[in-house]
């Protein structure tokens, strides 16, 4: 490291008063401002240049009427066209509610299962470990992959979910199809999400559970309180917090759903479980409709970063317990 | 657990009784069985025949092969019998296997490459990740930062976008300047999106190194960068590498950005996964022997990350 000696602060190393160390510290090497600097500002460039410089660049497109497969018309600027047209789009006001309605009850249905399993856990029941890590798996594997190896296990005739449902209320197997009948499919997203991301409700459930001090329950025993009153008053109220955390991230991820989906139902059949995300890619990679697109994008970036704001608020409230 | 001390209250909720456990125990193994199946029917769907895979009923019990194996790694041509009886007698057991089908093994297929793209964008954005996330999240840790809230927002913001919304001026952007389809725009992304978690991530490992440690390094003489190296790395390394299994399962997982962004050149396995494709649509077996050999590491990974599994999911809000 080069040092910059100046003649009234030369310390002598191992003998500095605490005094003179402050001085000799910003002496030695690079003051604690330059390091500060330099080391927040190679992220920062590289979240501007891959993140905020495009995010700029796509809001003035979505003022234009652009088309890449159309691309050689010149740049024409339509003012807030886009987010008129979509905003008096009824298709686009039908995915936005598929995919509330995909968020509300996947999540739903998570935490029910989430929570169930974490004050099932939380028993410590012998080998609980092991178990726990096998139940952990799905949620740590590639959405992608999931989406595509459940369209065999949903096969109507050789797969062997339809043949295990058959097994246990004789409907033939071939009579159903979870990813093709438009009254099933948007369930199948639902219990494909809930099988990959309960895990996740559970983690953070069983973090809550443990955070609760013994001595509560304790106390509670001693002034016999219920099993039942127990659950109410102490375990359930002192989870709330982290059941929030779990909730918000799993919609905001949900909200944002596009590959389990892409390749479970890819939107099917017709436009059941088109998500947004899902909408989003066909307007603006198939139909090429950049500026309308880029308006789209720009509405869920409002919507998002709102839903985001909340979390981070709800994260800090959480740390500080 | 100080169990011998509550255990005197017969019924206390803090130590539950053996019944209520067994009963937990079996609920939740039974749940464990049921989740764990499918993962178990698609590793077992690669060891069977193109047959047994799309029989009806659907076959628990089949005889194992490896063609799903070799179809996965190969590109073969279906010949006549007469064409296959006139070749020289097959060299390998694959070979042999594949000819059994009438077919002869054309060439290699495009698994390998994609593995190898999968593997320089996973660990190359990894590591610029953890470096610029570890210099970053040190200085938030440590030093007093204008506005340091507001940019640790920022920085998580990004993570929070769509990707399919974030795709589209990204398209547009490595349109202009030539790297679409390239290894190097994939870094980049996956760099910047991993970025977010890493700095989260490795704030929390090293706020939680005592700053004693730094100051005393620094009194006996140390530059702030030399305390750094020597005295904050060695003992944030478990956090450091704890990071980075983090960032190296995104990006290995990673799906939207991969498909919308790249076709041939720098395409990861996601996206390729879904098209291995035989004679008359997917060809179950090769697709079930990819999945297998793309899922094993994250289920080492897994194993391995088990007690900073919750810290990672979280963004490094829940320790436990």
């Amino acid at each position: 490291m080069t040092t910059i000696s100046q003649p009234d602060h030369a310390t002598m190393p191992g003998v500095s008063t605490p005094a003179k160390s402050r001085d000799a510290r910003r002496v030695r090497g690079l003051s604690d401002r330059t390091i500060a600097w330099l080391f927040v500002a190679p992220t920062i460039a590289l979240l501007l240049a891959i993140n905020i410089f495009p995010l700029i660049w796509m809001i003035r497109l979505s003022f234009t009427s652009l088309n890449l497969s159309m691309s050689y018309l010149p740049l024409r600027f339509v003012g807030l066209d886009n987010f008129r047209d979509i905003l008096n789009d009824e298709d686009v006001w039908f995915r936005l509610q598929t995919t509330a309605q995909f968020v509300i009850s996947s999540v739903a249905l998570q935490v029910v299962v989430g929570f169930g399993l974490a004050l099932l856990i939380n028993r410590q029941f012998r080998g609980h470990s092991f178990w726990t890590t096998i139940i952990l798996l799905p949620m740590m594997l590639s959405p992608a992959v999931v989406g595509n190896f459940w369209t065999l296990l949903l096969q109507p005739q050789i797969g062997p979910f339809n043949y295990l449902i058959s097994l246990f209320t004789g409907v033939p197997p071939s009579s159903f199809s979870m990813t093709g009948q438009v009254s099933l499919a948007p369930w199948t997203i639902v219990l494909v999400d809930t099988w990959m991301w309960a895990p996740y409700v559970m983690l953070i459930c069983l973090a809550g559970l443990r955070s609760i001090p013994d001595y509560i329950y304790e106390a509670a025993e001693v002034d016999r309180a219920s099993a039942w009153r127990q659950f109410w008053s102490i375990t359930l109220p002192m989870t709330v917090p982290f059941l929030m955390l779990a909730v918000l991230f799993r919609a905001i991820e949900n909200f944002k759903m596009f590959d389990m989906v892409n390749l479970l139902t890819s939107g099917g059949p017709g436009s059941t479980t088109e998500l947004v995300s899902i909408s989003l890619k066909r307007a603006a990679f198939e139909k090429w409709r950049t500026g309308y697109s880029s308006a789209l994008a720009i509405i869920l970036f409002v919507t998002v970063f709102g839903a985001a704001n909340i979390y981070v608020k709800t994260l800090n409230k959480v740390k500080q317990r | 657990m100080t169990a011998a001390a509550t255990r005197s209250t017969a019924h206390s909720i803090v130590e539950a009784s053996p019944r209520t456990k067994a009963f937990a125990g079996g609920l939740v193994i039974l749940y464990a069985v049921i989740t764990i199946l499918p993962l178990l029917w698609i590793v077992a769907t690669a060891f069977k025949s193109q047959s047994d895979a799309i029989a009806y009923p659907p076959k628990v019990i089949f005889e194992p092969t490896l063609e799903g194996y070799v179809n996965l790694f190969t590109v073969r041509t279906r010949q006549t019998p007469d064409f296959i009886a006139k070749l020289p007698p097959p060299e390998t057991w694959y070979d042999q296997l594949v000819r059994k089908r009438d077919m002869v093994i054309a060439g290699p297929s495009k698994v390998v490459p994609r593995f190898v793209n999968s593997l320089i964008i996973g660990f190359g954005s990894t590591f610029l990740a953890v470096f610029l996330g570890t210099l970053a999240a040190y200085a938030f840790s440590r030093f007093r930062i204008p506005l340091a809230d507001d940019l640790l927002f920022f920085i998580l913001s990004t993570r929070m976008m769509p990707p399919v919304a974030v795709a589209i001026p990204i398209y547009l952007m490595y349109r202009q300047l030539n790297l679409t389809d390239t290894r190097l725009g994939m870094i980049l992304l996956y760099t910047a999106v991993n970025v977010s978690l890493a700095v989260w991530l490795l704030k929390g490992f090293i706020d939680e190194i005592p700053r004693e440690y730094e100051e005393a390094a620094l009194v006996d003489g140390y530059t702030r960068l030399q305390a750094l190296r020597k005295v904050v790395l060695p003992q944030a390394v478990t956090g450091i590498a704890a990071t980075a299994i983090f960032c190296l399962i995104f990006s290995w997982n990673e799906y939207a950005f991969a498909v919308l962004l790249t076709s041939g050149e720098a395409q990861t396995m996601p996206p390729f996964i879904p098209f291995i494709i035989g004679e008359g649509g997917q060809d179950w077996p090769a697709v079930a022997a990819a999945t297998t050999l793309f899922v094993v590491p994250i289920v080492m990974f897994t194993v391995l990350l088990r007690k900073h599994l919750l810290r990672g999911i979280t963004f490094g809000a829940v320790r436990k």
